[in-house]
């Protein structure tokens, strides 16, 4: 249970980064926070040669809230993130999604991008980057690119990074006015990787008609699934809710698999009736609800 | 097959409950490993060495943190607190230590240290919790004798007590 030698390398700047991420290329490793990093390393699931250890590098600790995007930086722990009011009010569902990961002990050292690049099917914020159109902003020797969320995740545990590049931020764009978000799952204990989850942002106009439906599950597939639900539910009274075609067509979407700690047959059903009630609990908590009522 | 790796060796200064400490640790030694191996603080247990069972936790920069998670080179000039720092300055037992002794919170203590350090930081955020807020705090650690009731029930004692 001990991680096999490697070279640490400790850059003060991106510039340095991208330098040595080009130099050790497909034998490096990006450290962030490392709460799933050095699980691998320890068990000698990963062995890289080199590690980059991007916790020193100044400016890349911030939060931006804008008026269409959150932007976090690469070390901003999930921690700093869930605490952040600015953010928690334009994208309630950030801090409503950051709760449920691990406990706060991880959530202190753990980077919410760290958890997006490492791309687990059971992560929640790749699910929370698909469903808010995120997008990653990557920078490597050559140049940058932004790769959005639907081609990041590439499959279980990869992302679309390729050796010498460097994540260094992520945005989420703000659900349009009117919009409510939920997040909910269901895991064998408390802080646990959950079986099934799901994140549900449904936007309602002023005639409390719904007019867009997404939702974004996770360990039920390769990667994060997102399901527009706008077809099955458009037009729907918003106080009114029928949610049984949206759980349906969802069920047509995932890719349950079976393994140690739940069936497949099993993580379908949550992923049904976790749909059920996290597109409710949407409409219940958009803000501005109150007022409409 | 890429070239064997090189074990790159560090020298590195962390302050240690109040104490600045000089290491030579390899690049790969976790924190945990650092306080137990290198400065002989055998306080902190580690349990998994994967970072589920909590019982490694440490505070680091006040923060609680696994420290089993954690390279010890990685977190080079931050304070670090154990469960030998969650102490009085007189060296007798913390808040949350007596708390412990008085609810009977621990049988076999091997979870305890983590424990310590975990409630001590949590207390400090928020120094007058309800029971289930006491069990939310707990929650990322493992104990594997008590069944949490007296654990509970610590956290609450603790917070009550006034000494700081």
């Amino acid at each position: 249970m001990k991680p096999s030698p490697f070279a640490y390398h400790r850059p003060h700047t991106v510039e340095e980064a991208l330098s040595v991420l080009a130099e050790v290329s497909a034998d490096g490793k990006v450290l962030a926070g490392g709460q799933s990093l050095v699980p691998l390393l320890s068990m000698r699931l990963a062995a890289p040669a080199h590690l980059v250890d991007i916790n020193h590098i100044g400016g890349l600790d911030s939060i931006d809230v804008g008026n269409d995007v959150v932007r976090i930086g690469a070390t901003v722990r999930h921690a700093q993130l869930e605490h952040h009011d600015a953010a928690a009010r334009a994208i309630p569902l950030l801090r409503q999604t950051v709760t449920y990961i691990a406990h706060p002990t991880i959530r202190n050292r753990g980077t919410s991008l760290g958890s997006i690049v490492h791309a687990d099917p059971s992560g929640e914020l790749p699910a929370v980057l698909a469903l808010l159109d995120g997008e990653v902003e990557v920078m490597s020797e050559g140049g940058g690119r932004r790769i959005a969320a639907a081609d990041f995740f590439v499959g279980p545990l990869e992302s679309a990074l390729v050796p010498g590049e460097l994540a260094v931020a992520a945005s989420f764009r703000v659900p349009p006015p009117g919009s409510g978000s939920a997040w909910m799952e269901v895991a064998r204990r408390h802080g646990d990787y959950a079986l099934c989850g799901v994140g549900a942002v449904v936007t309602v106009d002023d005639d409390r008609r719904v007019t867009g439906a997404r939702v974004g599950l996770i360990s039920v597939g390769p990667g994060p699934v997102l399901v527009d639900l706008a077809d099955a539910m458009a037009g729907q009274d918003a106080d009114e809710l029928a949610v049984a075609d949206a759980a349906a067509l969802v069920l047509t979407r995932i890719d349950a698999e079976d393994d140690i700690h739940a069936s497949a047959d099993y993580r379908r059903r949550l992923a049904a009736v976790l749909t059920e009630r996290a597109l409710r609990a949407a409409v219940r908590h958009r803000p501005g609800r109150a007022e409409a009522a | 097959m890429s070239a064997p790796a090189v074990e790159s060796v560090h020298d590195i200064t962390l302050v240690v409950n109040g104490v600045p400490q000089q290491l030579t640790v390899p690049a790969r030694r976790l924190l945990s490993d650092a306080l137990r191996h290198e400065l002989r603080l055998t306080g902190t247990h580690v349990g998994c060495e994967h970072g589920v069972c909590g019982a490694c936790t440490v505070l680091i920069d006040g923060l609680p943190a696994r420290s089993c998670l954690v390279f010890a080179v990685s977190v080079e000039g931050s304070s670090i607190t154990t469960v030998e720092g969650c102490c009085e300055s007189d060296g007798s037992m913390g808040r949350v230590q007596r708390a412990f002794q008085r609810c009977h919170a621990l049988q076999c203590g091997f979870c305890t240290p983590g424990f310590i350090t975990t409630i001590t930081a949590y207390l400090r955020e928020n120094p007058d919790p309800s029971d289930g807020e006491a069990r939310e705090a707990i929650a990322g650690n493992l104990c594997r004798c008590t069944g949490y009731q007296n654990i509970v029930a610590a956290v609450l004692s603790a917070a009550q007590d006034p000494t700081p």
